[in-house]
């Protein structure tokens, strides 16, 4: 099987794109805590739910962008192929 | 049967990307009409007849507003709170119609997907272009509140302004305002539009009512927290200012 140098970038593409996605863990974490902030603050005070709400999702909507890079990273090494000579 | 299911389509009818219509010269170089243009044309088309629609209703608005009267004070009042609220009773006024109209394009844009069109949004030129206004008017409206000394003082900020170390670092965040806010509206609304491609491509035989969930999931409340947090920061970064010192 003759395995040539356009193969192994592919194959160590893919390997990449899997590895970039990882970048998703932070941002679980993190919009895990401002939820669970936020569920906190609703339980204190119920009346300021809607307040609460969207300061939550404003923030996680934020928080989320350093996920979305890495699932960039992963989309451009996927599709576009840019190492590929 | 699963991995029936699922080798039976193979992978050749995902289909996400962008495509070109008909390509053209322009000073030498080969630019394409895309699915994009026909995209953002076709959602221009219909927010263009809404607004012809509520004009002429609005020539004839009654003092007690009925039907569709209701629903154009609505959206109006809604937009208006949402820009008030947040740039101030100075700023406000100034920017409520370029806020608006952005929350509305880029709304309708992200909810296109519903529609069977591929969201403009999803497109790193349309983004880009709609961070690049935010930028200038960032710099705009700071060049006319601020003085230079300010601006200088700004640029300079943890140290004293006599020592101009932490220039460069500032320069690089001012730079990564428009990437940032450009990347997120587009890689959220692209995920939706991929992980759908992929649903419909790979699960056809077994896509038949439950993707209306991802839909409005993906489509529906993603496009419109990515609309709210674009007009916000649009918005916040704008009325910083026009604070007061």
């Amino acid at each position: 099987m003759n395995i040539t140098g356009t193969d192994l970038i592919l194959a160590c593409s893919a390997i990449g794109a899997g590895l970039a996605v990882i970048a998703g863990i932070g941002p679980g974490i993190g919009q895990g805590i401002a939820a669970g902030y936020a569920a906190n603050a609703v339980g204190r005070n119920p009346g300021a739910k809607g307040d609460i709400m969207s300061t939550m999702l404003l923030g996680q909507a934020v928080a989320e962008t350093t996920g979305l890079y890495g699932l960039l990273v992963a989309m451009l090494l996927m599709f576009v192929k840019p190492l590929v000579p | 049967m699963e991995s029936a299911i699922l080798m039976e389509t193979s992978a050749d009818n995902i289909d996400f990307m962008i495509h070109g219509i008909f390509s053209y010269e322009l000073f030498g170089h080969e630019v394409w009409i895309t699915t994009s243009h026909v995209c953002i044309l076709i959602i221009m088309l219909v927010i263009l007849t809404f607004a012809v629609i509520a004009n002429r209703k609005l020539k004839h608005a009654s003092e007690v507003p009925d039907g569709f009267q209701n629903v154009i004070e609505l959206i109006v009042e809604k937009l208006d709170g949402m820009v008030m609220g947040t740039m101030g009773p100075k700023a406000g006024p100034k920017f409520v119609n370029y806020i608006s109209t952005v929350f509305i394009f880029i709304l309708m844009s992200n909810i296109s997907g519903l529609f069977g069109l591929r969201p403009p949004t999803a497109d790193y030129g349309t983004t880009l272009a709609l961070a690049l206004i935010t930028f200038v008017l960032i710099h705009f409206t700071k060049i006319k509140n601020r003085s230079a000394k300010f601006i200088w003082e700004d640029l300079c900020s943890p140290l004293p302004p006599w020592l101009p170390l932490w220039v460069p670092i500032n320069l690089i965040s001012i730079i990564a305002v428009p990437i940032s806010l450009s990347l997120r509206l587009f890689a959220n609304v692209l995920s939706g539009t991929v992980m759908m491609a992929l649903v419909y491509g790979l699960l056809s035989k077994i896509a038949i009512i439950w993707p209306a969930a991802l839909h409005v999931y993906f489509d529906l409340f993603s496009g419109a927290i990515q609309t709210y947090v674009f007009c916000m920061l649009t918005m916040t970064y704008i009325g910083q200012n026009y604070e007061e010192v």
